[in-house]
This record gives structure tokens, C-alpha cells and sequence, in this order.
């Protein structure tokens, strides 16, 4: 029999038990659907979180003092005045893996212009922060290295800071009150976003030079944190060792004790999320698999019950002149249309799932065209794997038994 | 089970020339069944020899079986056999798909048969739109579609009242008048007497072989049968 009538008969049997038939594909379209909806979802938040890890600077180090003992007791980061700005000049002149590096302070304060105020983070560095984490202005530019020696009250506001206190005006020129001490605004820095490693808005900040903090606002000498640039990527791992390297010698730790410091490589930072998703993918892919192979048992007793049913019409079938291998072509070839069709419904649902959920969440829709052509492919297997015995059942009757059946 | 072997035909020995009209005849267990479907390339005989045109059917593998059921033999069952939701021309067409005849010709040679059987204006019907007469001429036009030597009838007036029987018979006769071999099975003495020569099957052998004396011709029966109102 050719292809294309078997194709016909195959269909026409399907559509005289449509219900049925619609089913049994359901564990299918579940399936494939979910594997799709994952496999799309899983991509689009993996890249979003790398998108993210990518706004906090390009080959970005993140280096914190802390985790050291002091006289018995372990202090959290950032609460050790270990970390001092010669430190930061070292590295950047004794680690070749590095090309920038920014020492940094933190605190928070209430802001005031005109009628409002804001309370933010302050943040205390050089020039260089911007550069190391590639963060652009929208308006003005950054204050100067003669600002950060003469400690000069100049800012640099984050878009959230500029939205909440400069809703309509051109903040540049414009004179803000933090703390008890008058800044001028001299940049605004464009959005950078949420930050799902760090967990903050990165917007919601004022920048300024380190000296005037240090001096004029915490009174502390040391650093909360800093930050360095490797040359590449592929020399952050390096820059990170000769940093640890550096900052061991400068704090003078004996070998096998720990270090007063830590430092974190922004290619770490990246790893750890996309393996988190990589997990969560596979584990979604699983659950996909096993709902493939209920499905796949489904269509099997499902064919099992057909050829029972029509054990007179293969009597009938075989009586006149067909072979065993037409009437196994005939019934894998419904197996195949069942799964098959399941598998095009459910890669629709599946792309359409995926869409629905990255635009609720805002994430980029990443549709895998490699997991639709698998899912495709997959779908036939399991039609053929889940359709062959039922199949060879149907072709091994016995014709005499099979037209004599009621 | 096995120490008990039932042999259902035991020493028959026969020939059935080209052109024929035979009728087969025996109580229900009488061997006549096991002889058709041996006839008919279904069923093999555990010994002896079965030439079919010349050809050993017991050397044949089951593809080569498959093929002539489908090309040398046509079938006509007591229960017609169709196939429910499906037309009259579709069921017809059915034997030219397994013999791989393309698209054009199997729906012209299907419409021939239908037509040679007299339900040319039925072609679009389900069989559940057809009576039972109508039904069982649709299954002699797919016996008869690719064009095959042996017509094997396994009581096809068993489910059909003695009018529409005669009107089956008539169809026979004529086909058989054109050089079709026609083997009948029935156990009806009426029905036997249409056919040319009749054999009576008892216990697994041959009882009687012989030609059929006063043969009824089923164009003269017809006239004698008042029509049903349907």
C-alpha cells in the first residue's frame, strides 16, 4: 500500500474517535509542551541573570576585607579596616592581569533638595569605579582625580536618586544637601537595573569622591570595598590569584592562615547563576521526559485497545490481500500521527506558555529551535517505540481467528 | 490437547478446472470450512498438496500468500465483512490499494465492479445505508476488482432472505458465464443447485462429487419470487 493512502487510513481512524484520540495525545502535548516552556524558560532567565551579572562591570573583581580573625573573634566582611587604599595602588601597579582598580567606602544618608529628600547609599571612590563598571552618564560627566585629592562636595547621582528628587528639572549645576553638607551634581549615571547577584538596585546611589567621604562623612581611613578590572575575561581567574597573592604579602598572613580578605571574580559570580538555571533546567527537561514516557504508555494502550477492537477489520484486511507488513505499517503509522500530532500541539503550547511567562516575568523570550526539532523528533520515536508492539500484534493475527471474531 | 489431533479433512483428493461453478456442501464440522480457507490461501494443510494453477501453495512465504489473496482469489463472506464508515466505492477500492494499482485506476476499476454488480448509483453509501442484498453485492464488486480467477463464497446467502439469495446467484451465474471459477460454500440444497457440480463434505472427506442434474437458473428462479416491499 503506498504512503499516502496509509497516511489517509491512518487519520481517518484517528478522527473516528476524536475524543480518544485527543486523550491520548494529551500526555504528549503535556510533555512535549513542558520540555518546550522549560528548555525556553529556563534560556531566557540564563540569560537575563548573565545580562545582569554583565551591568556590574566588564571582568569586574570584587574585593572585600573581612573574614579575618582579630584577636580571636571572625568579623563579617566589610566591618575590618583592614583593607586600606595602598593596597588598591598595589595592585594596580604589581598585578599585570590587572588594568583598573577603584577603592571604595559606603554609607548611607539622607538627601535633600529643595522640598524632598531621599535617603540612598553613598558610595566614596575614584574616577576609575565608572570605567570598571563600564556605567555611562546620561547627563554631565564624573567628577575629577583633583576632586577625589582636594575632596571637593561634587556628586554623581543614580537614575532612582534623579527620579525621586529631580523629577522635572536638569539635575547638573543643581546644589543637593547630603547630610549636613552641600554637594553639587555634577553627572547622572544612566539605569543599570536590579542586580539579581547583588540584589539591590543599583540606581539608587550618589557617588562621590572617596577623600570627601572619608573625610567629611564616616571619619573612617580604611575601605569597605574595592574594585579591579581584569584585561579579559579569560584573565580574571589570573588577576584574582595575584591579587590574593598581593594582598597576603601586604597583610602580612602566615601561610595556612586565612585570609583577611576576599576576593570574587565576576566569572564566578556568573558561573554559580547559570549552573543554578542549568539545574533548574534539567530538572524541568526530567519532569518533561517522564510525562513523554507516560504519554508514550498511554498511546500504547491505547493502540493495544484499537487492535482489539478491529480485530475483524484486520481479518478483513489480511483476507483480501494485505501483508503483514502493511497492516504493521498501517497501525505504527497511527501510533506515529497520534504522537506526532501531540508533539506539534504541544510544541505550539509549549512556545505559546513560554511567551505568556518571559513577558510576565520580563524576561528575553528564548525559543530553542534545536528543543522544537528534537521535540519533533522525539514525538516520532515515541510514536514508533510505543506504536511497534501493538503493531506486530495486529500483523500477527490470524486471519481465520480475526474474520470469525465478534 | 496435542495426543488428540483432530484431523479436519482426511484423504481428499480433488481438482477444480478453470472455469467451474462448484458448490461445497456439509453440515457445520463437516471439514468444509478448513477446505475453503486452504482454498483460499488463508489456512495451510499440515500434509498433502495444494496446486493452485500449477503452483505449490505450501513452498509460498506469507507475502507471497498475501499476494495472491489478493490478486488470483477474490473473498464473499456470509456476513459481508465490510468496512463499517466506510463507502461503498472506498471498500470496493480497498484490494487495488494492497496491490499497489495507482490512485486513478483503483477509483476506475472500483467503480466498474460496482457497477458490474449493479450498484453504480450506491457508491457514496455507508454500508449501514445499505441492505443486506446491497451489501453483499459490495463485497462481490471488491472480490471482483483486481480481477481475480477464483470467486471463494463462504455462504454468502446466509444472511440474505431467498429473493435477494436468487438475485446474489444471478450475479454469480453471470460472472461465471464469463469464465470466472466460482467455488460456493452453502449447506442450503437450493442455493447448491445454481452451481455446476456440487461436493458434499461429511467427517473430513469427500461424500459425493458429481455434476448437479437439474441445474436452476437463477434468471428464470427470480420470476417465481414475488419482490418484498421495502
Amino acid at each position: 500500500m503506498d504512503f499516502l493512502s496509509t497516511i489517509q487510513i491512518a487519520l481517518r481512524a484517528l478522527l473516528r474517535n476524536k475524543s480518544r484520540s485527543i486523550l491520548t495525545m494529551l500526555g504528549i502535548i503535556i510533555g512535549v509542551g513542558a520540555v518546550i516552556a522549560m528548555i525556553g524558560i529556563g534560556q531566557g532567565a540564563d540569560q537575563t541573570v548573565q545580562k545582569q551579572i554583565a551591568t556590574l562591570g566588564s571582568n569586574m573583581l570584587f574585593i572585600t576585607p573581612g573574614s579575618g580573625t582579630q584577636g580571636g573573634l571572625r568579623v563579617g566582611n566589610g566591618s575590618t579596616k583592614t583593607l586600606v587604599e595602598g593596597d588598591v595602588a598595589a595592585i594596580l601597579k604589581e598585578c599585570p592581569a590587572v588594568v583598573a582598580a577603584a577603592p571604595a567606602t559606603q554609607t548611607s544618608a539622607q538627601i535633600v533638595y529643595e522640598g524632598d529628600n531621599w535617603g540612598t547609599r553613598i558610595i566614596g571612590t575614584t574616577p576609575e569605579y565608572f570605567d570598571i563598571r563600564t556605567w555611562a552618564f546620561q547627563s554631565g560627566t564624573s567628577f575629577t582625580r583633583d576632586d577625589v585629592t582636594t575632596a571637593a562636595n561634587v556628586a554623581v547621582i543614580g537614575e532612582t536618586v534623579r527620579k525621586n528628587l529631580f523629577a522635572s528639572t536638569d539635575p547638573i549645576g543643581k546644589k543637593i544637601r547630603i547630610g549636613n553638607l552641600p554637594f553639587l551634581v555634577v553627572g547622572v549615571l544612566v539605569a543599570k537595573g536590579q542586580s539579581a547577584a547583588l540584589s539591590e538596585d543599583q540606581d539608587d546611589t550618589i557617588i562621590a569622591p572617596l577623600t570627601t567621604v572619608q573625610k567629611k562623612m564616616t571619619g573612617q581611613p580604611w575601605l569597605r570595598f574595592a574594585m579591579a578590572s581584569a584585561s579579559s575575561r579569560s584573565s580574571s581567574y589570573a588577576a584574582q590569584q595575584q591579587i590574593k597573592a598581593l594582598l597576603r604579602d601586604r597583610h602580612r598572613i602566615r601561610a595556612g592562615a586565612t585570609d583577611d580578605f576576599s576576593v570574587r571574580n565576576l566569572a564566578d559570580i556568573a558561573d554559580v547563576a547559570s549552573e543554578a538555571s542549568k539545574v533548574m533546567t534539567l530538572l524541568l527537561g526530567s519532569i518533561g521526559a517522564v510525562s513523554l514516557f507516560v504519554g508514550g504508555l498511554g498511546i500504547m494502550n491505547i493502540m493495544l485497545v484499537s487492535v482489539t477492537e478491529r480485530t475483524r477489520e484486520i481479518g478483513i484486511r489480511i483476507a483480501i490481500g494485505a501483508t503483514e507488513s502493511d497492516v504493521q505499517r498501517q497501525f505504527l503509522l497511527e501510533a506515529i500521527t497520534i504522537s506526532l500530532l501531540g508533539g506539534l500541539i504541544g510544541i505550539l503550547t509549549g512556545v505559546a506558555s513560554s511567551f505568556v511567562i518571559s513577558s510576565t516575568a520580563g524576561w528575553p523570550i528564548a525559543v530553542s529551535t534545536t528543543a522544537i526539532f528534537v521535540a519533533a523528533l522525539v514525538s516520532i520515536a515515541i510514536g514508533v517505540f510505543f506504536g511497534f508492539y501493538p503493531a506486530r500484534k495486529a500483523a500477527r493475527l490470524d486471519p481465520i481467528e480475526a474474520l470469525r471474531y465478534e | 490437547m496435542g495426543e488428540n489431533r483432530v484431523h479436519a479433512l482426511r484423504g481428499v483428493d480433488l481438482e477444480i478446472k478453470r472455469g467451474e461453478f462448484v458448490a461445497i456442501m456439509g453440515a457445520s464440522g463437516s471439514g468444509k470450512s478448513t477446505f475453503m480457507n486452504i482454498l483460499g490461501c488463508l489456512d495451510k494443510p499440515s500434509s498433502g498438496r495444494y496446486l493452485l494453477e500449477g503452483t505449490d501453495v505450501a513452498a509460498l512465504d506469507k507475502n507471497q500468500l498475501a499476494r495472491i489473496r489478493n490478486r488470483q482469489i477474490g473473498f464473499v463472506f456470509q456476513g459481508f465483512n465490510l468496512l463499517s464508515r466506510t463507502t461503498a466505492l472506498e471498500n470496493t477500492e480497498l484490494p487495488t490499494l494492497y496491490a499497489r494499482i495507482d490512485k486513478g485506476e483503483r477509483r476506475e476499476r472500483a467503480m466498474e465492479s460496482l457497477q458490474l454488480v449493479g450498484l453504480g448509483d450506491r457508491t457514496d453509501h455507508f454500508p449501514s445505508q445499505l441492505s443486506g442484498g446491497q451489501q453483499q453485492r459490495v463485497a462481490i464488486a471488491r472480490a471482483l476488482v483486481n480481477r481475480p480467477s477464483i470467486l471463494l463464497a463462504d455462504e454468502p446467502t446466509g444472511n440474505l432472505d431467498s429473493r435477494t439469495s436468487v438475485e446474489v446467484m444471478e450475479i454469480f451465474q453471470k460472472l461465471n458465464d464469463k469464465g470466472l471459477t466460482i467455488i460456493l460454500v452453502t449447506h442450503e440444497t437450493d442455493i447448491a443447485n445454481f452451481a455446476r457440480r456440487s461436493i458434499v463434505f461429511r467427517d473430513g472427506t469427500i461424500r459425493r462429487d458429481g455434476l448437479i442434474a437439474n441445474r436452476s437458473v437463477a434468471t428464470d428462479v427470480i420470476k417465481t419470487i414475488p419482490q418484498l416491499e421495502d
